[in-house]
């Protein structure tokens, strides 16, 4: 009870509710102020997570573009393997590269002695493996690993040829039971983040007898240090074969591998054996068993389930044939590929896609806007399957010149043409498919099953769907991973489902926690959380959503830059009068056509173009904050912009065809792969530009170019980057 | 004339309305969870209370509450509240005041308890959760206390939208 003068004298007369000469506010009062700050605080806090939110949208939508342009990549190869047994006189030697190099014609005791008679010198002062392992190996490791050292390639080669013989002997569907003391411990997407899995083993102890662990799936990709973290899980299931169960992943797959990081990593770590330990891990990996169950009552596996989905089955197919879900068991490409038909036929199918069939036959399409009619819309004939608009830059890729199946079965029959169903498909594919929904599938609020379309693979599985499969099989939960979750960790369908993901700040710094798992006899999950953190500071809420905000709209920026000319043309055709202004519906459905990503961009627009006094969008203001990197000569704005486009992909090609990993390609294999993948891009590229440009980059005027470098100048700067680095 | 541009008014407003839905549609297929109606309909820049959030959650639910909502029972009601100017926008002014009444000797800050007692008992009352996470923000850690003027300003920054 304060003194009412004081309070007179101290209050500077603003205009307020309160009675200054009371001593205390009426309880009315008191509500009042509460009910206010509580309504603004909840807004507050809801702009936050509608920040927050689109931010996810954000990377996810990148990031699942990302992995629908690695379609394009395999069917580049599977159209290159399909149609070419060999490419003119100097032509790089990619096929034989990409020829099946799954099939290693090597034996495997061959490749036993092989690599037994790698000598390791002696000045080698990194880890040393003496098989069978002991828990001496597995201290040496982690230790090395902490201390940034290397394993050498002999015991890597060593250590994945033992993995691959003991994976042999196991089933695709592991059984295991909780014994009256063990909580099993259970882990989710790592992605190459050591700090994550050293940060758990450190909360929660190593593997062993006493402590078991299962870990689903997606030991490598994106994060740096992948050989290391699948080093060391190998080595502890080699040690505690009943003790260490590993899931296959969606990543455990060559051609994402390509893609996503971790063959880069491994060229780069062991330039002599790279080769060798990434072709072993192609078979390591498609050994790796596909789901765990515990006590027959809890089911494991990476991404989630369809409604196909079958235990039995999936116990009997043969995994190690399912290398890649990118690469169609073959004779399914002659089946698949289907001339698209203005009539529906009884099975919805467009090209060669990784969707289940699902039995609902309802899918549910990436919205397809309306496009501007002046664009080149090949693919606008095809059906309203949700492949074509986004998976196809331009059109559609050569198809196999081989006659389609539905042609055959169009049977006239009196006026109209009847399209029988096509015949059911080939074990091999159905052994697939079971494969990848298990591997790929999201989980979504309602009921069904449709084929997911935001990843390019498996389905989304409804709660009815997980209902009637733990039916089924009498199972009371499922456990998967794939998902990122902010609180590392998510439940759904009633609880029936839980995602569990372990690689804590997976999109920036401070954007999420990682989790693990501990189930008891008793099958109730228990939840631990933790964050790698590289400041000692805590972030609160709002700064973590505004450094994840600020890293999506970099990203996002980065897509506006690479697609310039495009977006440009666009605005220009509703910028009659050129006065750089467009409206905010133009604006938003310009770049919906052509950047493909399904973003709120009305929401969005704020934060990326400025609007004029008469409420109009400033087109060319969205690319003000972005430039390139380093000025390329002679180099035309177009064809700039495509390499910055498919860098990524550039660098998996030349990876490819850089047999001895010295970094260099000649000129002419530059060439011609260009040529080949701009072909099948459907990208109009001048070849003498090419020459020219490739000529520039020779620095040492020796014919090869240094195509690492070549890749450098195809990075784009943020310029308030530079503006801050400057300044700092 | 200034009815075409009244419509083209509405149709803006509509699409405004679909682009902050469009962020909660997780698979695309027109619908959210009706937990984050609340949300959508803040960032829109509403103010609601629980019970009027209640209320507009209730016209919109399905006939079998099923935990979604859709789009075409949101957009009219959603519309009708930001044309009509309802669940109107607190000006920012009134917020310092209201913190200013509950520090009743107007030391300019408050303790974590007392604003805890507050906003967990009257009003709209916050979850524990919700306490916790406001005082994360709002708290002074070296003081333990909660300097409400700059939390104030936090709050009430200027939003693009």
């Amino acid at each position: 009870m304060g003194c009412g003068t004081s309070v007179a004298i101290e209050n500077q007369g603003r205009p307020s509710e309160v009675d200054v000469s009371a001593r205390l506010p009426s309880p009315a009062l008191t509500m009042k102020a509460a009910i206010l700050i509580q309504r603004w605080y909840r807004r507050y806090v809801a702009r936050l997570e509608m920040r927050r939110r689109y931010t996810w949208n954000i990377f996810q939508s990148i990031e699942y573009a990302g992995e629908q342009d690695q379609l394009q990549l395999s069917s580049f190869f599977s159209f290159m393997l399909d149609n070419f047994t060999q490419l003119n006189g100097n032509g790089p030697d990619l096929i034989s590269h990409l020829l099946d190099s799954a099939v290693d014609p090597v034996v495997d005791e061959v490749r036993q002695s092989k690599y037994e008679q790698i000598v390791v010198p002696e000045s080698y002062s990194g880890p040393r493996l003496s098989f069978p392992l002991s828990v001496t190996d597995t201290n040496v490791l982690l230790s090395a690993f902490k201390e940034q050292q290397t394993l050498h390639a002999k015991y890597v080669l060593q250590l994945l040829h033992e993995t691959q013989k003991f994976l042999k002997q196991m089933p695709n569907v592991i059984y295991l039971s909780s014994s009256y003391a063990k909580e099993i411990t259970i882990c989710g997407d790592l992605h190459g983040r050591l700090d994550d899995l050293l940060l758990i083993f450190y909360k929660n102890g190593l593997p062993s007898a006493e402590n078991p662990y299962i870990f689903n799936g997606d030991f490598v990709d994106r994060g740096k240090k992948s050989i290391e973290i699948i080093i060391i899980l190998f080595a502890f299931l080699l040690l505690y074969p009943d003790h260490m169960h590993l899931n296959r992943g969606n990543h455990e797959d060559h051609i994402m591998n390509l893609r996503y990081g971790f063959t880069k990593e491994v060229m780069q770590k062991y330039k002599t054996h790279g080769r060798e330990i990434l072709q072993l891990l192609q078979d390591v990996f498609s050994l790796l068993p596909i789901a765990t169950i515990i006590d027959n009552k809890v089911l494991i596996v990476h991404g989630g389930i369809s409604d196909k989905t079958d235990l039995e089955f999936l116990a009997s197919v043969e995994r190690q044939k399912v290398k890649s879900a990118l690469r169609l068991p073959k004779c399914s490409l002659d089946h698949s590929e289907v001339r698209t038909s203005s009539r529906s036929s009884s099975r919805k199918s467009g090209r060669v896609r990784l969707n289940s069939p699902c039995s609902a036959g309802r899918m549910s399409h990436k919205k397809k806007k309306c496009r501007l009619t002046k664009q080149n819309s090949s693919s606008s004939s095809s059906s309203s399957s949700s492949t074509s608009s986004v998976a196809t830059p331009r059109r559609p890729p050569p198809s196999p010149r081989l006659p389609s199946p539905t042609e055959m079965l169009q049977v006239p029959f009196l006026d109209s043409i009847v399209s029988l169903a096509l015949p059911e498909p080939p074990r091999e594919e159905l052994e697939w498919r079971q494969i990848v929904d298990v591997l790929w599938s999201d989980p979504k609020i309602q009921n069904g099953c449709s084929p997911n379309s935001f990843r390019g693979g498996g389905c989304y599985f409804g709660p009815d769907v997980t209902q009637n499969l733990l039916k089924k099989h009498g199972l009371c939960l499922l456990i998967r991973s794939h998902e990122c979750k902010q609180e590392g960790y998510e439940l759904c369908h009633n609880g029936q489902v839980i995602t569990i993901f372990s690689a804590s700040n997976y999109y920036e710094e401070g954007s999420n926690r990682g989790a693990y798992i501990k189930l008891g006899p008793e099958l109730i999950p228990r939840f631990f959380q933790y964050q790698v953190s590289r400041s000692t500071r805590k972030l609160t809420l709002q700064q973590r959503v505004s450094v994840a905000e600020s890293s999506a709209l970099k990203a996002l920026q980065e897509k506006l830059f690479t697609h310039r000319s495009e977006l440009m043309a666009f605005f220009q055709q509703y910028d009659i009068n050129n006065t750089g202004r467009i409206s905010i519906n133009e604006w938003a459905q310009v770049l919906d056509t052509v950047l493909r990503l399904d973003l709120p961009w009305r929401t969005l627009r704020p934060r990326l173009v400025r609007l004029a006094s008469d409420g109009n969008v400033e087109y060319e203001s969205c690319f003000e904050n972005i430039s390139a990197g380093q000025p390329l000569p002679q180099v035309t704005p177009n064809f700039a912009e495509t390499l910055y486009r498919y860098r990524t992909d550039l660098e998996i090609i030349f990876n490819i065809i850089d047999k001895d990993h010295s970094g260099q390609i000649s000129i002419e294999e530059f060439r011609q792969t260009w040529k080949l993948f701009s072909a099948h891009l459907g990208v109009d590229v001048d070849d003498q530009a090419i020459v020219d440009m490739a000529r520039n980059i020779d620095f040492n005027k020796d014919g090869s170019i240094d195509f690492n470098e070549f890749l450098e100048a195809f990075r784009v700067v943020h310029k308030l980057d530079m503006k801050e680095q400057q300044q700092g | 004339m200034a009815e075409e541009r009244a419509l083209a008014g509405v149709s803006e407003v509509q699409k405004k309305i679909r682009s902050a839905f469009d962020v909660f549609d997780h698979e695309q297929n027109q619908t959210v969870d009706v937990r984050e109606i609340g949300t959508i309909i803040r960032s829109l820049g509403r103010f609601p209370t629980e019970a009027e959030l209640h209320d507009v959650i209730a016209e919109i639910e399905e006939e079998e509450p099923a935990g979604f909502i859709r789009f075409e029972k949101f957009l009219p009601t959603m519309s009708r509240i930001l044309m009509e100017n309802k669940l109107r926008p607190v000006p920012e002014d009134l917020l310092l005041q209201a913190f200013e009444v509950l520090d009743q000797q107007k030391k300019g800050h408050l303790d974590p308890e007392e604003l805890s007692r507050y906003l967990t008992q009257e009003g709209d009352p916050f979850s524990q959760e919700e306490m916790e996470e406001m005082l994360s923000a709002a708290l002074d850690p070296e003081k333990n206390l909660i300097f409400y003027r700059d939390f104030v300003s936090m709050m009430t920054a200027d939003e693009p939208w």
